[in-house]
């Protein structure tokens, strides 16, 4: 069910028609100033990097259990069926946890704007969700960036992989990395060339956090009766004393004297 | 004296006046050009040390309301109040510096009805306002008493206890969950501080740095308000700072010793110094000092290592909240004079309001209430003279 895209670097000849269909989906500016710049921004949601004649593109991995997502405290940010991790500013109260916890460090800030907005590549949710093929992979000329089943694109990669041995690192970027993403990558350099960290762990980020926010629920009854239990054995013995002696005026703190000096004094 | 108290008024007068200043460029510009805030560094000392400091700073309140009243010890009874008050002062101001750190801070009440509770920023979220609400009704008291106000006062007696556990049940989840905010950035963060063991260290340390603050107002109340907690109470806070600082640092050690991370710490780089500097601040020097009787033992002695532990754990959280990332984000951050400006301003607000509640409310126990009362009219309007000094 969960679509996904599969991004083949020896296929790609660094047209960047990608980029162009981006920026216009999402009613961005692009120019040459803005087809020149080589990181993702507030307002270029995917590069194509070049080294030599090598090419890679970088979006938004739309990760299968985002991190960005689950640490967001007003559900901004959301994993669909579908598989795009969409946005929803309205929401948004603008802590930038997802961008501190993005492995991929993919969420950018409008940092200029006085009603700032979270910006990222959010897999043209809309047209996924119309059934249509996402922007880039509908400009793509040669196929470089394809659109389809994830079950479906993870079988054709391992396919690519096992027929051309030795024209691609035999490794599918995205298959596994935090879990899975919807961005699957093929490329015949090391993805760390391109600032791919390929030693992110297999798990879901959301793990990490949910082993400890998990045990709350638990937490807070046993602290309860703990702490209400230890209240009441240290009060036992004036308990006690309370029964044998006339009960005396209690006063859980001592300085209630002040206020009633100035009292007397007025 | 009254040369010292105008020169603290002036620095006050300046610290606001800058800090009103970069308000304005705050909101009128946006964060862009008021922090060094970046894609790459989207957190800087607002959330490093305006939050997590801020919050780590206020956790006197919850250790002290709960030795006294859930462990009844009475003979640290007296401190009760300044605590709770510095809590109190120190989470609304927590809560004005997020106002400053959110993009649009005017939907800082979303999380009520947007919620996400696998997020530990909404967990956070909750307990800090939930604990908010424990720490003005436990502070309510105080100024119920002083305007003499009985019928509220028996209210809040009844149900205190249940009032102090609630409190110390928030404080251990959101003083550790500030730890756990970091648990989702393993590749992130450096391997000197992600641990899994980090809402561990977060809320031990809390403790320590809460006895610490409590130390270390009594000896700041002395100096500037000629009341001061007696001795033995001091000594015996000092005594358990030891116990604590001490689980604390084998736990510490355990846990970089399992990780295999020992190797590190001796190969220069940027994050070994200052890792060096946080370790000997928080736990070298104060635990040497401690261990020794003699500054166990003096006021003086234990004012110092109080100061030593603020510190040193305050280094700890710049540590994980901004050394710690500078690595993997590929920049150095230095904050912008305004975000600098906006810290200040608030740290003197801080100052300024707990001098302000000390003068005016039944805070400290007075030495009124073992001289007799007449003279405390006098008292009164003189401190009315050096209002907001
Ligand atoms: S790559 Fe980052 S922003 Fe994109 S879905 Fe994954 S965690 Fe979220
Ligand atoms: S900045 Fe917005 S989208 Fe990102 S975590 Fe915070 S509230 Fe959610
Ligand atoms: S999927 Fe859509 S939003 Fe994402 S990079 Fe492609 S065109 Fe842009």
């Amino acid at each position: 069910m969960s679509k996904a895209i599969l991004y083949d670097a020896t296929l790609c000849i660094n047209c960047k028609q990608c980029e162009a269909a981006c920026a216009e989906k999402n009613q961005l500016r692009y120019d040459d100033a803005v087809a020149a710049e080589d990181r993702q921004s507030e307002h270029k949601f995917t590069v194509v990097l070049a080294k030599g004649d090598k090419y890679m593109r970088r979006l938004c991995m739309n990760c299968a259990d985002p991190a960005c997502a689950s640490v967001c405290p007003v559900a901004a940010l959301r994993k669909t069926p579908e598989g795009p991790v969409i946005y929803e500013a309205s929401r948004c109260m603008g802590c930038r946890y997802c961008m501190v916890a993005c492995p991929f460090g993919v969420p950018k800030y409008e940092w200029n704007k006085l009603v700032p907005r979270v910006q990222k590549c959010t897999m043209c949710s809309d047209r996924v969700e119309a059934g249509k093929q996402t922007s880039c992979a509908d400009a793509c000329p040669t196929g470089a960036t394809k659109f389809g089943e994830r079950d479906e694109l993870i079988t054709e990669a391992q396919q690519r992989l096992h027929d051309n041995p030795g024209k691609y690192v035999n490794h599918i970027y995205g298959l596994n990395e935090v879990g899975g993403t919807s961005v699957l990558l093929l490329s015949s350099v090391p993805f760390e060339e391109f600032g791919y960290r390929t030693d992110l762990t297999r798990d879901p980020l959301p793990l990490f956090t949910y082993r400890v926010l998990s045990r709350i629920p638990d937490f807070i009854p046993l602290g309860g009766v703990v702490l209400g239990g230890v209240w009441w054995i240290t009060h036992r013995r004036e308990e006690v004393a309370a029964e044998e002696e006339p009960p005396k005026k209690t006063v859980f703190y001592p300085s209630s004297d002040p206020s009633q000096g100035d009292r007397r004094a007025k | 004296m009254k040369i010292k108290l105008s020169f603290w008024k002036l620095v006050f007068f300046f610290l606001m006046a800058a800090g009103v200043y970069a308000t304005y460029v705050r909101f009128a510009k946006g964060l862009g050009p008021s922090t060094n805030l970046s894609d790459q560094f989207p957190w800087g000392i607002w959330i490093g040390f305006d939050v997590l400091c801020g919050v780590m700073l206020a956790a006197g309140g919850f250790t002290l309301t709960a030795a006294v009243h859930i462990l009844n010890i009475k003979r640290l009874k007296p401190i009760v109040r300044p605590t709770i008050l510095t809590a109190f002062l120190g989470y609304v101001l927590v809560s004005v510096a997020l106002l400053f750190d959110l993009g649009k801070p005017y939907n800082i009440w979303h999380p009520l009805i947007m919620r996400n509770p696998h997020s530990v920023m909404f967990e956070v979220a909750y307990c800090v306002m939930l604990y908010t609400a424990v720490l003005s009704l436990e502070f309510a008291p105080i100024v119920l008493e002083r305007f003499n106000l009985q019928k509220p006062l028996k209210i809040i007696r009844a149900v205190l206890i249940p009032l102090v556990i609630g409190g110390v049940i928030l404080s251990t989840l959101h003083q550790s969950s500030l730890g756990t905010l970091y648990l989702i950035m393993p590749e992130k963060l450096h391997p000197f501080w992600y641990t899994p063991l980090l809402p561990v260290f977060f809320f031990l340390s809390a403790i320590a740095v809460g006895l610490a603050m409590t130390i270390f107002e009594s000896s700041m109340s002395a100096k500037h308000f000629g009341r001061q907690l007696e001795l033995p109470i001091i000594q015996e806070l000092g005594r358990v700072l030891l116990v604590v600082l001490s689980v604390y640092g084998i736990l510490r050690f355990e846990d970089l010793l399992h990780r295999g991370v020992l190797k590190l710490l001796f190969q220069p780089s940027y994050e070994t110094y200052l890792f060096w500097l946080e370790l000997t601040l928080a736990l070298i020097l104060p635990l040497a000092l401690l261990t020794q009787k003699k500054v166990r033992m003096t006021a003086g002695g234990l004012y110092v290592t109080a100061v030593l532990v603020v510190l040193g754990f305050i280094t700890n959280r710049l540590n994980v909240s901004i050394t710690g990332l500078e690595g993997s984000a590929g920049v150095r951050y230095i904050p912008k004079w305004t975000e600098l400006a906006i810290t200040a301003a608030i740290i003197a607000a801080g100052f300024a309001l707990f001098g302000l509640a000390t003068k005016y409310l039944p805070i400290f126990p007075s030495e009124t209430e073992h001289v007799a009362h007449e003279p405390e009219v006098v008292v009164g309007s003189e401190v009315l003279s050096h209002a907001g000094d």
